[in-house]
């Protein structure tokens, strides 16, 4: 299709799409066990709220969303849960993080939740459903979905997006997701639609997927379509082009609309959904079924029948690659995600989770080791490549001299980490991982600055305690004191005593004055952190628990201040 | 007649009006000067912002604001080892001084404090000693660290009176993996995910659960 507006840059690589596309959707069998880890998503890892030993159904919750960015995580098969324990899971450290591990019992007993019809009931409960079956955003960013549509209620949205583009390699599983389930997709679509509040629903999709779209044509132009969704839909076919399957690239292509700087796609009135999530998310609500499975494509040229498989979430993958029958001798990479934005992996004992889009397990022949790293020859290929219009080579003397400054001058945080840039370098310089790594550096320095911040508000309110106890202290003493005082002078007016109580007086005057000032400046200080916290516990942005303990500090000074007050007024009064 | 000499003479009428305005704009700055009067020297903020907040002591003084302090006097910028090179890189930065090498000895990695609890006596000395408020406890009942509060300022050990506090490595999760750089020209830069697998396993038998 001719269209006037265009990304910049972008690249053509080798598709290889075919191998895994030619075969029709499979099933997996049931596995005999699963590990699910605790954190599949975005934000903070969900909380397990069952013991090992408890008997569970497919679908049951099993770890509860922790916090505002979370998602809760089902067991995906029916038997008993053997053990919380640190497994290793898909990830570029290859490193193990907590996971329950459910032994299966054959018998995929489940335990749905209420089916809804989504035409009838209210936003909210629509939202609290999709938050309860745990659905993320299944392309591979594992954004929690609810949160997503939660947006519209500060950005107005006019359009929903179904990213169908799947621009990486190899990948072929929202192909296939379109092919078999595009009514389920296209409902998942309306549903969307009606809880952001968009007034249409634009299908992107390269025209490299023609079964994909003949399904998605057939039954968009079925007779039913106007009772299930409300908003008008389009279906828009791109030319194929690495990355526009990316969000911002992708709205730029389809709506010309550009997405500002650090922004996201809602900054511009546009929501992007997966075809996977979208089908998750009528699943969830219509069939009253959690996120328990994904569509996950297995290709690779070590595999005899590579194709796209539904698996359970937890499955092992050398089960899914074993069914697909793989030369595990052969294989030289196995890596999970496309081959320009997934990692490599260091096992194949590892469990199927929400992200895994694509396990591609390659010979040496088609993913050749990446050579040594050569310097920079300034050509500029990576600058006419990079589709969010970035200067890559900038970017990486930048960040090789570890000057991150500079380098968030020159946009890093833009980079959407393609890999657009390192295929077309002549110097096989692995820039994306440049980038990756500074990125990474820099939320550490951030992170650790708020660290040490956090730690000296607690510093402060213990020096404040401390101080508040001594004033106290001191207090009592001068009160007893004065007791004292008074009962002597009862007894003999002395001169002596006389003038030692007139310059008391003197002092004691100049005393209540300025504590007078230091109180008045402690309770506004109070009134201050209580006003902080309430704006921030009304917006949620902000650290709360930091802010309870500058309110804390104030409060603390504010005692100290009243009871040196207090002791002052004292020792005037019993001068006078 | 006064009046004659002000508007007709130019000269006088530019030394009056230069004369006035000064004087306002004299008081008005005055004025600014006491109402907006900075009591703290705002460089000491600056300081004590890079300076990493663990309330060690290790540079001599009693918490990190007394060194902000005593830096912005002339003190030596390489005297907090929990900061290390980076913090001596931001202060020489801030300050325009020249850049040392740290005075004593690096600290390799984060630590936090670790009670053993079957050996706490509940004395609260170590309660008393810590300065960001990371231990929790009451007299005569076991204490322990907070690990999430705790700055790894290792001032708790010392008062301890049986001796049943580690300094262990900070345990790590996933979230607070990064990626490493690449190795440079020249080098092969090997999939990052067999290096770390290495460092976990070197690493593991130190960490308590």
């Amino acid at each position: 299709m001719a269209r006037d507006f265009d990304f910049p840059g972008g690249i053509h690589p080798p598709q290889r799409k075919q191998a895994s596309a030619q075969e029709p959707l499979r099933q997996a069998p049931l596995p005999s066990r699963v590990v699910l880890p605790l954190k599949q998503h975005t934000g903070a890892p969900a909380e397990p709220c069952v013991i090992p030993g408890q008997r569970v159904r497919t679908g049951e919750c099993i770890a509860i969303a922790q916090g505002m960015i979370s998602a809760n995580i089902h067991a995906s098969i029916s038997g008993e849960i053997r053990s919380l324990e640190e497994h290793a899971v898909p990830h570029p450290s290859g490193g193990k993080a907590p996971c329950l591990i459910i032994d299966g019992d054959g018998q995929d007993e489940w335990q749905r939740l209420p089916s809804l019809d989504w035409h009838q009931t209210d936003r909210d409960a629509l939202v609290e459903r999709l938050q309860q079956a745990g659905v993320v955003g299944l392309g591979g960013a594992t954004f929690p979905t609810q949160i997503k549509t939660c947006s519209r209620d500060d950005h107005s949205i006019d359009t929903l997006i179904v990213n169908a583009a799947e621009c990486e390699p190899y990948i072929t599983a929202d192909d296939l997701t379109l092919r078999t389930y595009a009514p389920d997709v296209v409902e998942g679509a309306g549903l969307m639609a009606l809880l952001c509040g968009a007034k249409r629903i634009v299908i992107g999709i390269e025209d490299d997927k023609p079964e994909a779209l003949a399904a998605l044509e057939a039954h968009l132009h079925g007779t039913d379509i106007g009772n299930q969704v409300d908003v008008p839909i389009e279906l828009t076919v791109i030319s194929t082009r690495y990355p526009s399957g990316g969000e911002k690239q992708l709205v730029k292509r389809l709506l010309n609309r550009e997405v500002p700087s650090r922004g996201l796609p809602i900054d511009v009135g546009v929501l992007c959904h997966n075809p996977g999530t979208l089908r998750a998310a009528i699943r969830a609500v219509r069939d009253g079924e959690p996120l328990v499975s994904r569509i996950i494509t297995l290709t690779g040229a070590a595999l005899h029948q590579p194709g796209n498989i539904e698996a359970r979430l937890g499955t092992p993958m050398h089960a899914l690659l074993a069914q697909a029958g793989w030369h595990e001798a052969a294989v030289s990479r196995l890596v999970m995600g496309g081959p320009l934005m997934g990692f490599e992996l260091s096992q194949a004992d590892l469990p199927v989770v929400k992200a895994s889009n694509c396990l591609i397990a390659a010979t040496t022949e088609e993913l050749p080791a990446q050579p040594p790293e050569q310097p920079c020859i300034r050509c500029g290929a990576c600058e006419t490549a990079c589709p969010a219009g970035l200067l890559p080579q900038q970017l990486y003397w930048h960040t090789r001299s570890h000057d991150h400054d500079k380098a968030e001058l020159f946009n890093l945080f833009d980079c959407i980490e393609c890999g657009a840039c390192d295929f077309v370098c002549p110097s096989h310089i692995p820039l994306a991982q440049y980038f990756r790594a500074a990125k990474d550096s820099i939320r550490f320095r951030h992170h650790e600055a708020r660290k040490a911040e956090h730690a000296r508000h607690r510093f402060e309110l213990r020096q404040a305690r401390t101080e508040r106890e001594a004033a106290e202290k001191e207090a009592r003493r001068q009160a007893r004191a004065a007791a004292v005082k008074r009962k002597s002078r009862d007894r003999s007016a002395g001169e002596r005593h006389e003038t030692t109580l007139d310059t008391s007086q003197a002092t004691g005057g100049d005393d209540v004055k300025t504590l007078r000032i230091a109180q008045a400046a402690a309770k506004a200080a109070v009134r201050k952190a209580e006003k902080a916290l309430a704006r921030a516990s009304e917006t949620g942005d902000g650290d709360i628990e930091d802010l309870e303990v500058q309110l804390a500090t104030a409060q603390e000074n504010l005692k100290a201040t009243e009871s040196r007050l207090e002791a002052a007024r004292g020792t005037q009064e019993n001068a006078q | 007649m006064l009046d004659f000499v002000i508007i007709d003479n130019g000269i006088v009428l530019a030394i009056v009006a230069l004369a006035s305005l000064s004087l306002v704009f004299g008081a008005l700055l005055g004025f600014a000067g006491e109402r907006f009067r900075v009591d703290d020297d705002p460089i000491v903020e600056h300081i004590d912002a890079l300076l990493p907040q663990t309330q060690c002591g290790q540079c001599g003084y009693p918490g990190c604001k007394p060194y902000a302090k005593a830096i912005s006097e002339g003190e030596a910028i390489n005297k907090c080892p929990p900061g290390g090179d980076s913090t001596i890189r931001d202060l020489a930065d801030l300050l325009g001084r020249e850049v040392r090498p740290l005075d004593g000895e690096a600290e390799d990695m984060p630590k936090v404090a670790y009670i053993r609890e079957d050996e706490c006596i509940g004395c609260t000395k170590c309660i008393q000693a810590c300065p960001v408020d990371a231990i929790l406890g009451a007299a005569r009942h076991m204490h322990t660290v907070i690990i999430d509060e705790c700055t790894g300022c290792d001032l708790c050990v010392d008062p301890c009176p049986v001796d049943c506090i580690d300094m262990v490595p900070r345990p790590s999760t996933l979230d607070d993996w990064q990626w490493p750089f690449p190795a440079g020209p020249g080098q092969r830069t090997p999939a990052p995910g067999l290096i770390a697998t290495d460092r976990a396993s070197a690493t593991q038998g130190a960490v308590h659960g």
